[in-house]
């Protein structure tokens, strides 16, 4: 049987869009995942994955066509064995029925998701998950309809990570409705005396943000440690493990992901999360590291990274960083860490002070590396340092614990053969 | 001797490690096994298969000392403990055999020795002390299992005081038997020995039988197995085991600090089991090893380029399926790390949707959460029970005491845990698996049509149950 594929909604709201390239032509076989359009609405041009596989039997709407209406029967997919005159048969009757149950399409989406988001339980660091629906069934697991359903999300709009793309408890439970910029509505008001200004909707990963870090400040008894860390025995290091193979190339971000994991290890009771009535000590350090995307902020776990090299460890958040940009993090990629890191060094910025991603029980915000003036044995001397700030939840770190966790990381950096312990 | 390459090579041949061999070999990598003893690892040859054609000699035993109930007439009854054994081991070896024929039918190598990591893509192996074979492989797979769980003062000799292992072939019949634990290992030769006539007592430290298994299951075995003379001894140890000539003075001391003394001929020593990780180069390799089992990822990886660890070695639940599970995935990750497109929706393992299964006599089988794990959680749950008593085909077959209990979450309808007790329940668990893993929820259960007569028309019930509309009871 032949696959349709039909003009995706790339938003609640949107009714008509502008296929503005196609990626794939007639002949060219497509798998799930292949990008096969890129889709124009006047806020956003959005890539549309295909979620069958087949063999792109014929395009109908060419490139470049604007207001082509969602629902809109825009391409035939020829599955495995069919040949092209399966589709001369289909092509005429099909057009003519997506046309009239176009309109019908859009309405129903723009009914079934809602624009308001429900609340969520997804982490500060959930990416917005959305997919493109080429009409047909969505496969989902009966109890991802109902959470789906109590959540006041349409299934049709998540991203399925289990089987051949079917929608599972895990995606419902991670999404997060509506995407950045595709939903962003802007009214421009210019009220008299006031200076002008624009109002933007907040996009979903922005409610969540002020949501979870006004939480933190509100109920997380912050308290805050501070050290300078002389950097020069690491960067000689650094150098020769960079002088050595052209394999890889260890950032200064990576031996503090590195040092925080055996910090977090050798003083476990730090490695901690406050539960209520209850204290969670973990065994593994799952390093949470804060990258800057477009309109917020996301945090890609280094799980278990007390067990992994500098290579492993600056391979490992390179593609992170990476695939956060992209927005194309799985769940399983943002969820969870025991500990954060938040480095504005590349930045330029001295030193600051991080809000604690709750759950967690602490986050370490990095400054940057500069030549400082500094005094040993009575004599003044350049050295390359770099100031660090811990940010502790008193109610599960008390300070001389927090002290000693900061001097474990201090250690490990400033006598960075340590580390190979 | 000549250096060996293969893609990937895995050391221990036991149910992880010969499934990852098989499915590798499928996914065409050149491959390798290495096995110090038998094909087959301790499921088949000293655990989970052998122990099961025990038990099966002694239901069968059990079926004729009741024969009159089911009208029949059966006269001299007896056994011939050496024959009940060699049926065993017999079946261990045709099935070891028949490993050895798939590990031929996939062109797998199969390198008879000890194996140990020299580094990361390199290994040596030894037999009998004198070096065999250097194996290279850009893929190790760490496979070496367990074994028995032992302390100081509870040293099996093999004679007097036994392992599974001793168990399994004992030189002699016990007239009275001592387990010490009463997990799934302990309980089921405590049900051998005692369906046979052994005189048996079990000395668990915890507070229950089978203490991983739902309360309600455990009490409710807990009482079968008292009807059937077993002695069972919760919130205890033994402190003491003084051997004497044929026999053992076994001293045991309750959580009040309270002793007594048995006489026992044999000593059963269950208390759990370690991961085989001596001498197979882990610590030299940077492989850390945390309370006897490798540490490695929800992928097995070990943190050592090229270097995995699946099946007991890793921890628990120490079940071959988790193993062969593991094994699977670990094989299909490296797969698709080099880039095969084929390998798709590729997880790695839920714990919560591993079944578990006693083979005593009455059965045990469960998944998922025990109702008191979910109320630990605050999860709002809905209960289901269903007996056996009220299901026809249980009471044709002589069989109505046993329980089936379900634990849904009362907002969602997730099947949260389903726990059984009774006959053939081991062969029940798997719809319950099925339904975790496919995510069913109670209208799902509901909905579906049980043939009858079955047992299974119990699973339909409890599942009613929870929800108010149970119909049989």
């Amino acid at each position: 049987m032949s696959i349709e594929l039909f003009m995706p909604a790339l938003s609640p709201t949107m009714e008509k869009g502008t296929l503005a390239k196609w990626k794939v032509k007639e002949g060219d076989s497509v798998e799930s995942g292949t990008i096969i359009a890129e889709i124009e609405t006047d806020k956003a041009t959005m890539e549309y994955e295909s979620i069958d596989e087949g063999v792109v039997g014929k395009i109908l709407v060419a490139e470049g066509s604007e207001d082509v209406a969602v629902g809109t029967l825009i391409a035939i997919l020829l599955e495995d064995g069919e040949d092209k005159s399966a589709l001369d048969k289909m092509t005429s009757a099909t057009v003519t029925k997506a046309a009239t149950i176009a309109p019908v399409k859009a309405e129903k989406k723009a009914i079934s998701t809602p624009s308001s988001p429900a609340p969520s339980s997804a982490p500060l660091s959930a990416p917005p998950l959305t997919k493109s629906v080429a009409g047909g069934r969505v496969f989902s697991s009966p109890l991802a309809r109902r959470l789906a359903e109590q959540k006041g999300v349409n299934v049709a709009d998540i991203m399925g990570t289990g089987p051949k793309g079917r929608v599972v408890k895990s995606d419902v439970e991670n999404f997060i409705p509506v995407t950045g910029k595709a939903s962003t509505q802007t009214v421009v008001i210019s009220a008299e005396g006031d200076a002008p200004y624009e109002e933007i909707k907040l996009s979903n990963m922005r409610k969540t943000i002020a949501k979870r870090l006004t939480e933190s400040k509100q109920t997380v008894p912050h308290f805050y440690l501070g050290v300078d860390i002389n950097l020069d025995n690491l960067l000689a290091a650094r150098k020769e493990l960079n002088n050595m193979s052209d394999d890889y190339k260890i950032s200064v971000n990576d031996f503090i992901i590195r040092a925080c994991a055996l910090a977090l290890k050798k003083v476990p009771a730090a490695n901690v999360q406050f539960g209520g009535d209850v204290m969670r000590h973990y065994s593994r350090s799952d390093i949470s590291m804060a990258v800057a995307i477009e309109g917020g902020l996301i945090t890609p776990v280094i799980k278990g990274a007390e067990h992994k090299g500098l290579r492993q460890i600056s391979e490992e958040a390179k593609a992170l960083a990476k695939k956060a940009r992209e927005g194309k993090l799985a769940p399983e990629e943002y969820q969870g860490g025991t500990f954060s890191i938040s480095n504005l060094g590349m930045m330029g910025i001295k030193q600051f002070q991080a809000v604690i991603n709750p759950p967690q029980a602490a986050i370490l915000a990095v400054g940057s590396g500069e030549q400082r003036v500094i005094v040993k044995d009575g004599n003044m001397m350049v050295a390359t340092v770099m100031s660090i700030n811990l940010a502790c939840d008193h109610r599960a770190i008390d300070g001389a614990v927090g002290a000693e966790f900061l001097s474990a990381i201090k250690t490990y950096l400033e006598y960075p053969s340590t580390m190979l312990l | 001797m000549t250096l060996q390459k293969f893609d990937i090579v895995v050391l221990g041949g036991g149910p992880g490690g010969y499934v990852a061999a098989i499915r590798a070999a499928q996914l065409g990598f050149k491959t390798a096994v290495i096995e110090r003893e038998n094909l087959g690892g301790i499921c088949l040859n000293w655990g989970c298969i052998p122990t099961k054609a025990l038990l099966r000699s002694a239901e069968v035993y059990h079926n004729m000392k009741h024969a009159a109930d089911y009208g029949l007439v059966a006269k001299e009854l007896g056994f011939d403990l050496d024959k009940v054994v060699s049926r065993s081991r017999g079946i261990a070896a045709q099935l070891s055999g028949g490993i050895a024929h798939l590990m031929k039918k996939n062109k797998i190598t199969v390198i008879e020795g000890e194996g140990k990591l020299v580094k990361n893509n390199l290994l040596s192996v030894t037999k009998n002390g004198k070096k065999v074979a250097d194996v290279e492989a850009t893929d190790i797979i760490l496979a070496t299992g367990a074994r028995a769980r032992e302390l100081p003062h509870l040293k099996a000799d093999g004679n007097l005081i036994w392992t599974y292992r001793h168990a399994l072939v004992p030189n002699v019949m016990p007239k009275k038997l001592l387990v010490i634990g009463s997990g799934a290992i302990g309980i089921e030769f405590a049900s051998f020995y005692n369906e046979l006539g052994a005189d048996v007592t079990v000395v668990e430290t915890l507070s229950r039988v089978l203490p991983v298994e739902d309360a309600e299951i455990s009490a409710f075995a807990l009482k079968s197995f008292k009807a059937q003379g077993l002695k069972v001894i919760t919130s205890a140890s033994v402190t003491k085991l003084d051997k004497k000539k044929d026999s053992v003075i076994c001293t045991i001391e309750d959580n009040k600090g309270k002793t007594d003394t048995i006489e026992v001929d044999r000593v059963i020593v269950a208390i759990g089991i370690t991961g085989n990780v001596e001498s197979i180069g882990l610590e030299e390799n940077g492989i850390k090893v945390d309370r006897g089992h490798i540490v490695a990822d929800e992928w097995g990886h070990t943190g050592v380029k090229g270097v995995h660890a699946i099946g007991d070695l890793t921890g628990p639940p120490w079940l071959a399926h988790k193993a062969s599970h593991e094994g699977v995935i670990v094989i299909e990750k490296i797969a698709r790390d080099k880039g095969n497109k084929e390998i798709k929706d590729l997880h790695p393992i839920d714990k919560g949707n591993i079944p578990g299964c006693t083979y005593c006599r009455p059965q045990v089988a469960s998944v998922g959460m025990t109702e008191q794990a979910a109320r630990d959680k605050n999860i709002d749950i809905k209960v289901g029970r269903f007996p056996f008593m009220g299901n026809g085909k249980a009471i044709a077959l002589g069989e109505a005491e046993g329980l089936v209990k379900t634990v849904f979450d009362a907002k969602t309808g997730e099947l949260l845990g389903a726990h059984m007790v009774g006959a053939e329940v081991t062969e029940m668990i798997q719809g319950y698996t099925i339904a975790r893993t496919l995510e069913t929820t109670e209208t799902e259960l509901m909905h579906t049509v049980f043939p009858h007569p079955t047992l299974s028309e119990m699973m339909h019930e409890s599942v009613l149950d929870a929800f108010g509309k149970v119909i049989h009871f």
